[in-house]
Protein backbone atom coordinates (compact mmCIF):
# COMPACT_ATOMS: atom_id res chain seq x y z
CA UNK A 1 0.00 0.00 0.00
CA UNK A 2 2.48 2.67 0.89
CA UNK A 3 5.33 1.64 -1.28
CA UNK A 4 5.79 4.43 -2.80
CA UNK A 5 5.88 7.54 -0.28
CA UNK A 6 9.14 6.49 1.13
CA UNK A 7 11.48 7.83 -1.05
CA UNK A 8 13.40 10.18 0.96
CA UNK A 9 16.88 10.93 0.06
CA UNK A 10 18.03 9.27 3.01
CA UNK A 11 16.69 5.74 1.73
CA UNK A 12 17.75 5.72 -1.66
CA UNK A 13 20.13 3.42 -1.17
CA UNK A 14 17.89 0.53 0.13
CA UNK A 15 16.53 1.15 -3.72
CA UNK A 16 13.33 -1.35 -3.89
CA UNK A 17 14.22 -3.13 -0.67
CA UNK A 18 12.22 -0.77 1.15
CA UNK A 19 8.96 -1.64 -1.24
CA UNK A 20 9.87 -5.02 -0.36
CA UNK A 21 9.74 -4.29 3.55
CA UNK A 22 6.45 -2.53 2.66
CA UNK A 23 4.91 -5.41 0.91
CA UNK A 24 5.75 -7.71 3.84
CA UNK A 25 4.62 -5.36 6.46
CA UNK A 26 1.52 -5.12 4.86
CA UNK A 27 0.92 -9.22 4.60
CA UNK A 28 2.07 -9.50 8.17
CA UNK A 29 -0.34 -6.39 9.61
CA UNK A 30 -3.21 -8.17 7.55
CA UNK A 31 -2.63 -11.97 8.70
CA UNK A 32 -2.42 -10.74 12.44
CA UNK A 33 -5.32 -8.51 12.63
CA UNK A 34 -8.23 -9.94 14.22
CA UNK A 35 -11.09 -9.08 12.73
CA UNK A 36 -14.17 -8.29 15.61
CA UNK A 37 -17.48 -8.97 13.91
CA UNK A 38 -20.39 -8.38 15.94
CA UNK A 39 -23.54 -9.80 16.30
CA UNK A 40 -27.07 -8.31 15.03
CA UNK A 41 -28.15 -6.33 17.56
CA UNK A 42 -32.00 -7.77 17.62
CA UNK A 43 -30.64 -11.51 18.22
CA UNK A 44 -28.22 -10.71 20.70
CA UNK A 45 -30.92 -8.93 22.67
CA UNK A 46 -33.33 -11.80 21.81
CA UNK A 47 -30.53 -14.24 23.16
CA UNK A 48 -30.08 -12.46 26.06
CA UNK A 49 -33.43 -11.27 27.32
CA UNK A 50 -34.62 -14.99 26.86
CA UNK A 51 -33.26 -17.12 29.88
CA UNK A 52 -34.69 -14.42 32.18
CA UNK A 53 -38.21 -14.34 31.17
CA UNK A 54 -38.15 -18.11 31.55
CA UNK A 55 -36.90 -17.89 34.77
CA UNK A 56 -39.78 -15.26 35.85
CA UNK A 57 -42.49 -16.82 34.12
CA UNK A 58 -41.63 -19.91 36.56
CA UNK A 59 -41.75 -17.41 39.70
CA UNK A 60 -44.83 -16.51 38.57
CA UNK A 61 -46.09 -20.08 38.01
CA UNK A 62 -44.68 -21.03 41.65
CA UNK A 63 -46.14 -17.98 42.68
CA UNK A 64 -49.89 -18.37 40.94
CA UNK A 65 -49.43 -22.27 42.18
CA UNK A 66 -49.14 -21.36 45.66
CA UNK A 67 -52.08 -18.73 45.54
CA UNK A 68 -54.11 -21.70 44.56
CA UNK A 69 -53.25 -24.09 46.91
CA UNK A 70 -53.38 -21.23 49.24
CA UNK A 71 -50.36 -21.95 51.43
CA UNK A 72 -51.46 -18.78 52.97
CA UNK A 73 -54.70 -16.53 53.33
CA UNK A 74 -55.06 -14.75 50.50
CA UNK A 75 -55.16 -11.81 51.89
CA UNK A 76 -51.66 -11.98 52.87
CA UNK A 77 -50.59 -13.86 49.91
CA UNK A 78 -52.53 -12.48 46.84
CA UNK A 79 -52.05 -13.50 43.47
CA UNK A 80 -49.92 -11.95 40.88
CA UNK A 81 -53.31 -11.02 39.02
CA UNK A 82 -54.53 -9.15 42.27
CA UNK A 83 -50.83 -7.37 42.61
CA UNK A 84 -51.30 -6.68 38.69
CA UNK A 85 -54.83 -4.95 39.33
CA UNK A 86 -53.91 -3.19 41.93
CA UNK A 87 -51.12 -1.60 39.40
CA UNK A 88 -53.48 -1.04 37.23
CA UNK A 89 -55.85 0.77 39.15
CA UNK A 90 -53.05 2.91 40.30
CA UNK A 91 -52.05 3.47 36.75
CA UNK A 92 -55.80 4.48 36.06
CA UNK A 93 -55.86 6.82 38.87
CA UNK A 94 -53.02 8.55 37.17
CA UNK A 95 -50.91 8.64 40.35
CA UNK A 96 -48.59 6.27 40.02
CA UNK A 97 -46.25 7.86 37.12
CA UNK A 98 -45.55 10.64 39.95
CA UNK A 99 -44.67 8.17 42.38
CA UNK A 100 -42.20 6.67 40.62
CA UNK A 101 -40.82 10.29 39.45
CA UNK A 102 -40.74 11.53 43.24
CA UNK A 103 -38.41 8.66 43.87
CA UNK A 104 -36.46 8.52 40.44
CA UNK A 105 -35.76 11.96 40.56
CA UNK A 106 -34.78 12.36 44.26
CA UNK A 107 -32.36 9.22 43.25
CA UNK A 108 -30.88 11.33 40.73
CA UNK A 109 -30.23 14.34 42.43
CA UNK A 110 -29.00 12.73 45.64
CA UNK A 111 -27.14 10.15 43.09
CA UNK A 112 -25.67 13.21 41.19
CA UNK A 113 -24.65 15.16 44.01
CA UNK A 114 -22.90 11.62 45.49
CA UNK A 115 -21.30 11.68 42.16
CA UNK A 116 -19.73 14.97 42.69
CA UNK A 117 -18.54 14.70 46.14
CA UNK A 118 -17.53 10.94 45.65
CA UNK A 119 -15.49 11.78 43.02
CA UNK A 120 -13.45 14.58 44.72
CA UNK A 121 -12.96 12.32 47.92
CA UNK A 122 -12.09 9.13 45.87
CA UNK A 123 -9.34 11.08 43.77
CA UNK A 124 -8.14 12.91 47.21
CA UNK A 125 -8.03 10.00 48.97
CA UNK A 126 -6.42 7.81 45.69
CA UNK A 127 -3.68 10.14 45.40
CA UNK A 128 -2.95 11.86 48.47
CA UNK A 129 -0.73 9.24 50.85
CA UNK A 130 -1.33 10.74 54.17
CA UNK A 131 -5.17 11.11 53.53
CA UNK A 132 -5.35 7.38 52.69
CA UNK A 133 -3.86 6.24 55.29
CA UNK A 134 -6.11 8.18 57.44
CA UNK A 135 -9.73 8.09 56.10
CA UNK A 136 -9.03 5.35 53.64
CA UNK A 137 -10.24 2.49 56.49
CA UNK A 138 -13.16 4.46 57.33
CA UNK A 139 -13.91 4.84 53.77
CA UNK A 140 -14.14 1.38 52.94
CA UNK A 141 -15.82 0.27 56.40
CA UNK A 142 -18.60 2.56 55.46
CA UNK A 143 -19.42 0.95 52.72
CA UNK A 144 -20.63 -1.99 54.74
CA UNK A 145 -22.77 0.04 57.04
CA UNK A 146 -26.37 -0.09 55.82
CA UNK A 147 -27.43 3.42 55.17
CA UNK A 148 -30.68 2.96 56.80
CA UNK A 149 -29.15 3.23 60.33
CA UNK A 150 -28.20 6.84 59.56
CA UNK A 151 -32.18 7.35 59.29
CA UNK A 152 -32.42 7.75 62.85
CA UNK A 153 -29.25 10.30 63.43
CA UNK A 154 -30.59 12.29 60.22
CA UNK A 155 -34.36 12.69 61.44
CA UNK A 156 -32.89 14.54 64.47
CA UNK A 157 -30.66 16.50 62.70
CA UNK A 158 -32.81 17.71 60.49
CA UNK A 159 -36.82 16.76 60.88
CA UNK A 160 -39.29 15.08 58.74
CA UNK A 161 -37.76 16.81 55.82
CA UNK A 162 -36.43 16.39 52.38
CA UNK A 163 -32.94 17.33 53.81
CA UNK A 164 -32.99 13.77 55.83
CA UNK A 165 -33.50 11.78 52.53
CA UNK A 166 -31.19 13.48 51.29
CA UNK A 167 -28.28 12.93 53.90
CA UNK A 168 -29.05 9.43 53.96
CA UNK A 169 -28.83 8.92 50.38
CA UNK A 170 -25.79 10.89 49.99
CA UNK A 171 -24.06 9.00 53.07
CA UNK A 172 -25.32 5.76 51.57
CA UNK A 173 -23.63 6.65 47.89
CA UNK A 174 -20.78 8.74 48.48
CA UNK A 175 -18.83 5.67 50.09
CA UNK A 176 -19.01 3.80 47.42
CA UNK A 177 -18.17 5.92 44.46
CA UNK A 178 -15.05 7.09 46.39
CA UNK A 179 -14.28 3.63 46.93
CA UNK A 180 -14.63 2.39 43.35
CA UNK A 181 -12.69 5.47 41.97
CA UNK A 182 -9.85 4.38 44.14
CA UNK A 183 -9.96 1.05 43.25
CA UNK A 184 -9.63 2.30 39.27
CA UNK A 185 -6.96 4.41 40.52
CA UNK A 186 -5.17 1.30 41.96
CA UNK A 187 -5.58 -1.17 39.01
CA UNK A 188 -4.16 1.39 36.95
CA UNK A 189 -0.78 -0.32 35.30
CA UNK A 190 2.44 1.72 36.03
CA UNK A 191 3.12 0.64 32.55
CA UNK A 192 0.78 3.65 31.50
CA UNK A 193 2.01 6.13 34.17
CA UNK A 194 5.38 5.72 32.91
CA UNK A 195 4.32 6.14 29.38
CA UNK A 196 2.37 9.06 30.03
CA UNK A 197 5.23 10.93 32.34
CA UNK A 198 7.63 10.21 29.57
CA UNK A 199 5.18 11.85 26.96
CA UNK A 200 4.53 14.93 29.15
CA UNK A 201 1.35 14.15 30.89
CA UNK A 202 2.73 15.09 34.36
CA UNK A 203 0.36 17.16 37.17
CA UNK A 204 -3.08 18.00 36.26
CA UNK A 205 -2.50 16.95 32.75
CA UNK A 206 -1.66 13.37 33.81
CA UNK A 207 -4.82 13.24 35.89
CA UNK A 208 -6.72 14.38 32.96
CA UNK A 209 -4.74 12.41 30.05
CA UNK A 210 -3.73 9.66 31.65
CA UNK A 211 -5.27 8.27 35.58
CA UNK A 212 -8.88 9.21 35.19
CA UNK A 213 -9.32 7.41 31.70
CA UNK A 214 -7.36 4.77 32.79
CA UNK A 215 -9.16 4.00 36.26
CA UNK A 216 -12.59 5.04 34.04
CA UNK A 217 -13.57 1.05 34.42
CA UNK A 218 -13.41 1.03 38.22
CA UNK A 219 -14.70 4.05 38.58
CA UNK A 220 -17.86 3.01 36.14
CA UNK A 221 -18.34 0.29 38.48
CA UNK A 222 -18.29 2.35 41.45
CA UNK A 223 -21.26 4.38 39.84
CA UNK A 224 -23.01 1.49 39.44
CA UNK A 225 -23.04 0.11 42.97
CA UNK A 226 -22.99 3.70 43.94
CA UNK A 227 -26.69 4.02 42.19
CA UNK A 228 -27.61 0.60 43.96
CA UNK A 229 -26.89 2.24 47.24
CA UNK A 230 -28.90 5.43 46.35
CA UNK A 231 -31.65 3.64 45.51
CA UNK A 232 -31.67 1.50 48.13
CA UNK A 233 -30.66 4.60 50.75
CA UNK A 234 -33.44 6.51 49.16
CA UNK A 235 -35.92 3.89 49.44
CA UNK A 236 -35.12 3.22 53.65
CA UNK A 237 -35.41 7.05 54.40
CA UNK A 238 -38.65 7.54 51.78
CA UNK A 239 -39.70 4.37 54.20
CA UNK A 240 -39.37 6.10 57.34
CA UNK A 241 -39.50 9.63 56.55
CA UNK A 242 -42.85 9.94 55.86
CA UNK A 243 -44.78 13.67 56.17
CA UNK A 244 -47.57 14.94 54.21
CA UNK A 245 -46.01 17.55 52.71
CA UNK A 246 -42.68 16.04 51.41
CA UNK A 247 -44.67 14.28 48.59
CA UNK A 248 -45.01 10.53 47.92
CA UNK A 249 -42.37 8.18 46.52
CA UNK A 250 -42.19 4.34 46.02
CA UNK A 251 -40.55 4.24 49.77
CA UNK A 252 -43.95 5.99 51.57
CA UNK A 253 -46.39 4.04 48.74
CA UNK A 254 -45.08 0.78 50.10
CA UNK A 255 -45.14 2.05 54.22
CA UNK A 256 -48.94 3.92 53.05
CA UNK A 257 -50.23 -0.09 51.85
CA UNK A 258 -48.55 -1.35 55.07
CA UNK A 259 -50.88 0.81 57.27
CA UNK A 260 -53.76 -0.44 55.14
CA UNK A 261 -52.54 -3.87 55.58
CA UNK A 262 -53.03 -4.67 51.48
CA UNK A 263 -50.87 -7.06 50.72
CA UNK A 264 -51.31 -6.39 46.98
CA UNK A 265 -50.49 -3.00 47.37
CA UNK A 266 -47.53 -3.37 49.30
CA UNK A 267 -46.06 -5.93 46.42
CA UNK A 268 -46.97 -4.13 43.99
CA UNK A 269 -44.82 -1.40 45.39
CA UNK A 270 -41.90 -4.00 46.15
CA UNK A 271 -42.21 -4.75 42.29
CA UNK A 272 -42.38 -1.02 40.99
CA UNK A 273 -39.09 -0.19 43.28
CA UNK A 274 -37.47 -3.33 41.78
CA UNK A 275 -38.27 -2.38 38.08
CA UNK A 276 -36.91 1.26 38.75
CA UNK A 277 -33.97 -0.39 39.78
CA UNK A 278 -33.35 -2.40 37.42
CA UNK A 279 -34.32 -0.59 34.79
CA UNK A 280 -32.35 2.67 35.59
CA UNK A 281 -28.95 -0.49 35.95
CA UNK A 282 -30.27 -1.84 32.40
CA UNK A 283 -30.88 1.27 30.85
CA UNK A 284 -27.93 3.58 31.87
CA UNK A 285 -24.87 1.74 33.55
CA UNK A 286 -24.82 -1.32 31.51
CA UNK A 287 -25.02 0.13 28.00
CA UNK A 288 -22.37 2.97 29.27
CA UNK A 289 -20.01 0.22 31.25
CA UNK A 290 -20.02 -2.27 28.24
CA UNK A 291 -19.42 0.71 25.24
CA UNK A 292 -15.91 1.67 27.61
CA UNK A 293 -14.91 -2.55 28.42
CA UNK A 294 -15.40 -3.20 24.71
CA UNK A 295 -13.43 0.02 23.36
CA UNK A 296 -10.74 -0.89 25.10
CA UNK A 297 -10.76 -4.41 23.95
CA UNK A 298 -11.52 -6.15 27.42
CA UNK A 299 -14.60 -7.62 27.09
CA UNK A 300 -14.18 -11.17 25.92
CA UNK A 301 -16.80 -12.38 23.67
CA UNK A 302 -17.45 -16.51 24.48
CA UNK B 1 13.79 18.77 2.55
CA UNK B 2 10.70 18.93 0.40
CA UNK B 3 10.75 15.22 -0.02
CA UNK B 4 10.91 13.89 3.21
CA UNK B 5 7.83 13.56 5.03
CA UNK B 6 9.13 15.28 8.31
CA UNK B 7 9.20 18.75 9.20
CA UNK B 8 11.93 18.18 12.32
CA UNK B 9 14.28 18.62 13.27
CA UNK B 10 16.83 21.98 14.70
CA UNK B 11 20.27 20.65 15.03
CA UNK B 12 20.73 19.88 18.71
CA UNK B 13 21.36 23.33 19.86
CA UNK B 14 21.42 24.55 23.99
CA UNK B 15 20.24 27.48 24.42
CA UNK B 16 22.97 29.94 23.61
CA UNK B 17 22.50 29.04 20.28
CA UNK B 18 25.58 27.08 20.02
CA UNK B 19 25.89 23.50 18.06
CA UNK B 20 26.23 20.75 21.06
CA UNK B 21 28.52 18.04 20.10
CA UNK B 22 26.11 15.22 21.87
CA UNK B 23 22.92 14.35 22.28
CA UNK B 24 22.92 12.91 25.26
CA UNK B 25 25.68 12.70 28.02
CA UNK B 26 25.96 10.06 30.61
CA UNK B 27 28.36 11.19 32.86
CA UNK B 28 30.12 8.88 35.36
CA UNK B 29 26.93 8.06 36.58
CA UNK B 30 26.14 5.31 39.18
CA UNK B 31 22.77 4.25 40.92
CA UNK B 32 22.14 2.46 43.85
CA UNK B 33 18.96 1.09 44.80
CA UNK B 34 17.62 0.37 49.13
CA UNK B 35 18.83 1.75 52.20
CA UNK B 36 22.29 2.99 53.40
CA UNK B 37 23.72 -0.03 54.79
CA UNK B 38 21.84 -3.05 52.24
CA UNK B 39 22.76 -0.69 49.17
CA UNK B 40 23.31 -2.82 45.98
CA UNK B 41 24.85 -1.22 43.37
CA UNK B 42 23.35 -1.47 40.01
CA UNK B 43 25.70 1.10 37.97
CA UNK B 44 28.84 1.47 38.52
CA UNK B 45 30.36 4.73 37.05
CA UNK B 46 28.62 4.77 33.21
CA UNK B 47 30.16 7.26 30.39
CA UNK B 48 28.72 7.30 26.94
CA UNK B 49 28.25 10.12 24.78
CA UNK B 50 25.72 9.57 22.13
CA UNK B 51 26.65 11.90 19.12
CA UNK B 52 23.56 13.65 17.42
CA UNK B 53 22.25 11.36 14.88
CA UNK B 54 24.09 8.25 16.18
CA UNK B 55 22.52 4.87 16.61
CA UNK B 56 24.10 3.28 19.81
CA UNK B 57 22.92 -0.05 21.64
CA UNK B 58 23.53 -0.73 25.09
CA UNK B 59 23.93 -4.55 25.54
CA UNK B 60 24.19 -6.31 28.74
CA UNK B 61 22.91 -10.04 30.52
CA UNK B 62 20.41 -9.50 32.78
CA UNK B 63 21.23 -7.66 35.83
CA UNK B 64 23.46 -5.06 33.83
CA UNK B 65 21.10 -2.56 34.76
CA UNK B 66 20.59 -1.68 31.29
CA UNK B 67 16.69 -0.64 31.64
CA UNK B 68 17.71 1.62 35.12
CA UNK B 69 19.77 3.54 32.63
CA UNK B 70 17.75 4.46 30.21
CA UNK B 71 15.42 5.01 33.05
CA UNK B 72 18.12 7.46 34.46
CA UNK B 73 18.76 8.87 30.52
CA UNK B 74 14.93 9.17 30.57
CA UNK B 75 14.34 10.95 33.25
CA UNK B 76 12.01 8.86 35.32
CA UNK B 77 14.98 8.39 38.29
CA UNK B 78 17.67 10.35 39.75
CA UNK B 79 20.89 8.96 39.51
CA UNK B 80 22.73 8.42 42.65
CA UNK B 81 26.12 10.10 41.42
CA UNK B 82 26.98 12.01 37.84
CA UNK B 83 24.97 13.77 35.89
CA UNK B 84 23.43 13.06 32.73
CA UNK B 85 22.20 16.16 30.26
CA UNK B 86 20.03 15.49 27.26
CA UNK B 87 20.32 18.92 25.28
CA UNK B 88 17.33 18.39 22.96
CA UNK B 89 14.88 17.99 26.09
CA UNK B 90 13.15 15.55 27.20
CA UNK B 91 13.86 12.21 25.16
CA UNK B 92 11.04 9.83 24.17
CA UNK B 93 10.62 6.45 25.44
CA UNK B 94 9.50 3.13 24.27
CA UNK B 95 9.23 -0.05 26.02
CA UNK B 96 9.11 -3.87 25.38
CA UNK B 97 5.27 -3.25 25.58
CA UNK B 98 3.78 -0.58 23.71
CA UNK B 99 2.30 0.92 26.56
CA UNK B 100 -0.21 2.64 23.99
CA UNK B 101 -3.48 4.09 26.32
CA UNK B 102 -6.59 1.24 25.30
CA UNK B 103 -8.90 4.17 26.04
CA UNK B 104 -7.62 6.04 22.80
CA UNK B 105 -7.53 5.11 19.10
CA UNK B 106 -4.07 4.61 17.62
CA UNK B 107 -4.60 8.32 16.14
CA UNK B 108 -5.39 9.34 19.39
CA UNK B 109 -2.31 8.04 20.91
CA UNK B 110 -0.06 9.93 18.95
CA UNK B 111 -2.75 13.13 18.60
CA UNK B 112 -2.31 13.30 22.83
CA UNK B 113 1.49 13.26 22.41
CA UNK B 114 1.07 16.23 19.72
CA UNK B 115 -1.16 18.02 22.13
CA UNK B 116 1.02 17.62 25.05
CA UNK B 117 4.11 19.09 23.08
CA UNK B 118 1.87 22.21 22.62
CA UNK B 119 0.96 21.10 19.04
CA UNK B 120 -2.38 23.46 18.06
CA UNK B 121 -5.23 21.62 17.74
CA UNK B 122 -5.70 22.14 13.92
CA UNK B 123 -2.49 20.41 13.23
CA UNK B 124 -2.70 17.45 15.52
CA UNK B 125 -4.57 15.68 12.99
CA UNK B 126 -2.85 15.92 9.86
CA UNK B 127 0.62 15.50 12.13
CA UNK B 128 -1.01 12.26 13.30
CA UNK B 129 -2.02 10.92 9.97
CA UNK B 130 2.12 12.13 8.67
CA UNK B 131 3.42 10.33 11.65
CA UNK B 132 1.32 7.08 10.60
CA UNK B 133 2.34 7.06 6.92
CA UNK B 134 5.60 6.92 8.05
CA UNK B 135 5.49 3.77 10.27
CA UNK B 136 3.43 2.20 7.49
CA UNK B 137 0.29 2.76 9.33
CA UNK B 138 -1.63 4.86 6.83
CA UNK B 139 -5.17 4.27 7.53
CA UNK B 140 -5.07 3.19 11.39
CA UNK B 141 -5.95 6.61 12.78
CA UNK B 142 -9.47 4.96 13.86
CA UNK B 143 -8.45 1.81 14.93
CA UNK B 144 -8.63 0.45 18.40
CA UNK B 145 -5.04 -0.75 20.13
CA UNK B 146 -6.76 -4.34 20.65
CA UNK B 147 -6.95 -4.08 17.50
CA UNK B 148 -3.71 -4.42 16.23
CA UNK B 149 -1.56 -6.87 16.00
CA UNK B 150 1.65 -6.80 18.27
CA UNK B 151 3.89 -5.32 15.02
CA UNK B 152 1.46 -2.65 14.30
CA UNK B 153 1.12 -1.66 18.15
CA UNK B 154 4.99 -1.27 18.39
CA UNK B 155 4.91 0.96 15.47
CA UNK B 156 1.84 3.40 16.44
CA UNK B 157 4.41 3.73 19.78
CA UNK B 158 7.05 4.29 17.48
CA UNK B 159 5.14 6.97 16.05
CA UNK B 160 4.05 8.38 19.36
CA UNK B 161 7.41 8.64 20.60
CA UNK B 162 8.37 10.51 17.20
CA UNK B 163 5.47 12.60 18.02
CA UNK B 164 7.52 14.09 20.77
CA UNK B 165 9.79 15.25 18.03
CA UNK B 166 12.68 14.83 20.63
CA UNK B 167 16.34 14.56 19.35
CA UNK B 168 16.92 11.32 21.16
CA UNK B 169 15.16 8.12 20.85
CA UNK B 170 14.99 5.63 23.85
CA UNK B 171 14.36 2.17 23.20
CA UNK B 172 13.81 -0.80 26.08
CA UNK B 173 14.08 -3.83 24.10
CA UNK B 174 11.09 -2.62 21.63
CA UNK B 175 10.75 -5.71 19.96
CA UNK B 176 11.85 -8.68 22.47
CA UNK B 177 7.85 -9.63 22.45
CA UNK B 178 7.57 -9.84 18.91
CA UNK B 179 7.76 -12.79 16.79
CA UNK B 180 10.89 -13.27 14.75
CA UNK B 181 9.68 -12.36 11.21
CA UNK B 182 7.62 -9.50 13.10
CA UNK B 183 11.07 -8.46 14.68
CA UNK B 184 13.14 -8.69 11.37
CA UNK B 185 10.54 -6.38 9.58
CA UNK B 186 10.77 -3.96 12.09
CA UNK B 187 14.34 -3.47 12.27
CA UNK B 188 14.47 -2.72 8.61
CA UNK B 189 11.50 -0.05 9.43
CA UNK B 190 13.70 1.46 12.65
CA UNK B 191 16.45 1.27 10.48
CA UNK B 192 14.99 3.34 7.78
CA UNK B 193 13.34 5.82 9.93
CA UNK B 194 16.44 7.08 11.95
CA UNK B 195 17.69 7.23 8.64
CA UNK B 196 14.99 9.65 7.56
CA UNK B 197 14.82 11.57 10.95
CA UNK B 198 18.42 12.50 12.20
CA UNK B 199 17.33 10.61 15.68
CA UNK B 200 19.76 9.82 18.07
CA UNK B 201 18.79 5.97 19.21
CA UNK B 202 19.91 4.46 22.48
CA UNK B 203 18.84 1.21 22.05
CA UNK B 204 18.84 -1.39 25.18
CA UNK B 205 18.82 -4.94 24.16
CA UNK B 206 20.15 -8.34 25.26
CA UNK B 207 19.66 -9.83 21.53
CA UNK B 208 23.36 -9.44 20.48
CA UNK B 209 22.29 -10.06 16.73
CA UNK B 210 19.91 -7.18 16.95
CA UNK B 211 22.52 -4.66 18.43
CA UNK B 212 24.89 -5.77 15.95
CA UNK B 213 21.66 -5.55 13.15
CA UNK B 214 20.61 -1.90 14.08
CA UNK B 215 23.75 -0.19 15.56
CA UNK B 216 26.48 2.01 14.74
CA UNK B 217 28.19 1.45 17.77
CA UNK B 218 27.45 -1.28 20.55
CA UNK B 219 28.40 -0.75 24.38
CA UNK B 220 28.70 -4.05 26.12
CA UNK B 221 28.14 -4.15 29.98
CA UNK B 222 29.05 -6.21 32.65
CA UNK B 223 26.58 -7.17 35.47
CA UNK B 224 25.98 -6.37 39.01
CA UNK B 225 27.08 -3.72 38.96
CA UNK B 226 26.39 -2.70 35.56
CA UNK B 227 29.84 -1.28 34.32
CA UNK B 228 31.07 -0.77 30.45
CA UNK B 229 32.94 -3.77 29.91
CA UNK B 230 33.49 -2.90 25.97
CA UNK B 231 32.76 -0.89 23.29
CA UNK B 232 32.46 -1.94 19.22
CA UNK B 233 32.20 0.95 16.64
CA UNK B 234 29.90 -1.45 13.81
CA UNK B 235 31.40 -0.43 10.39
CA UNK B 236 28.97 -2.78 8.40
CA UNK B 237 27.18 -0.51 5.92
CA UNK B 238 23.18 -0.08 5.76
CA UNK B 239 20.71 -1.84 4.97
CA UNK B 240 21.91 -4.90 6.90
CA UNK B 241 20.14 -8.04 7.38
CA UNK B 242 20.60 -9.90 10.64
CA UNK B 243 21.84 -13.39 8.51
CA UNK B 244 24.50 -10.68 6.89
CA UNK B 245 28.23 -12.94 7.26
CA UNK B 246 29.36 -9.70 8.69
CA UNK B 247 26.47 -9.44 10.92
CA UNK B 248 27.68 -12.55 12.24
CA UNK B 249 30.73 -12.60 12.74
CA UNK B 250 30.81 -9.47 14.94
CA UNK B 251 27.80 -11.03 16.54
CA UNK B 252 29.85 -14.25 17.49
CA UNK B 253 32.81 -12.15 18.99
CA UNK B 254 30.60 -10.26 21.70
CA UNK B 255 28.98 -12.92 22.36
CA UNK B 256 31.76 -14.70 23.70
CA UNK B 257 32.84 -11.44 25.45
CA UNK B 258 29.30 -11.51 26.61
CA UNK B 259 29.87 -15.18 28.09
CA UNK B 260 32.85 -14.37 29.74
CA UNK B 261 31.37 -11.44 31.47
CA UNK B 262 28.20 -13.88 32.67
CA UNK B 263 31.20 -17.10 33.45
CA UNK B 264 32.78 -14.63 36.55
CA UNK B 265 29.43 -14.63 38.19
CA UNK B 266 29.58 -17.93 38.44
CA UNK B 267 32.91 -17.98 39.86
CA UNK B 268 32.53 -16.77 43.34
Amino acid sequence: MASTETKAPATTAEGDGSGDIAGLEAGLDALESRVVDRQPWLRTAASKAFPPLVAIAIVLALWQLAYHFALKPHYLLPSPVDVGRSLQQKWLEGTLLSFVWTSVSRGALGFLASVVLGTALGLIVAQVKAVRAAIGPILSGLQSLPSVAWVPAAIIWFGLSDATIYTVVLLGAVPSIANGLVAGVDQISPLYLRAGRTIGATGLAGVRHVLLPAALPGYIAGLKQGWAFSWRSLMAAELIVNAPDLGTGLGQLLEQGRELQDMSWVLSAILLILIVGIGIELLIFAPVERRVLRSRGLLVKS
Amino acid sequence: MTTTTLTKQQPATADTGTTVPYAARIDHVSKSFGRTGAQQHVLDDISIDVAPGEFVCLLGASGCGKSTLLNLVAGLDAPSAGAIETPGGRPALMFQEHALFPWLTAGRNIELALRLRGVPRAERREEAERLLELVRLKGAHGKRVHELSGGMRQRVAMARALAQDSQLLLMDEPFAALDAITRDVLHDELTRIWRETNLSVLFVTHNVREAVRLAERVVLLSSRPGKIAREWRVDIPQPRRIEDAAVADLSIEITEQLRGEIRRHGQH
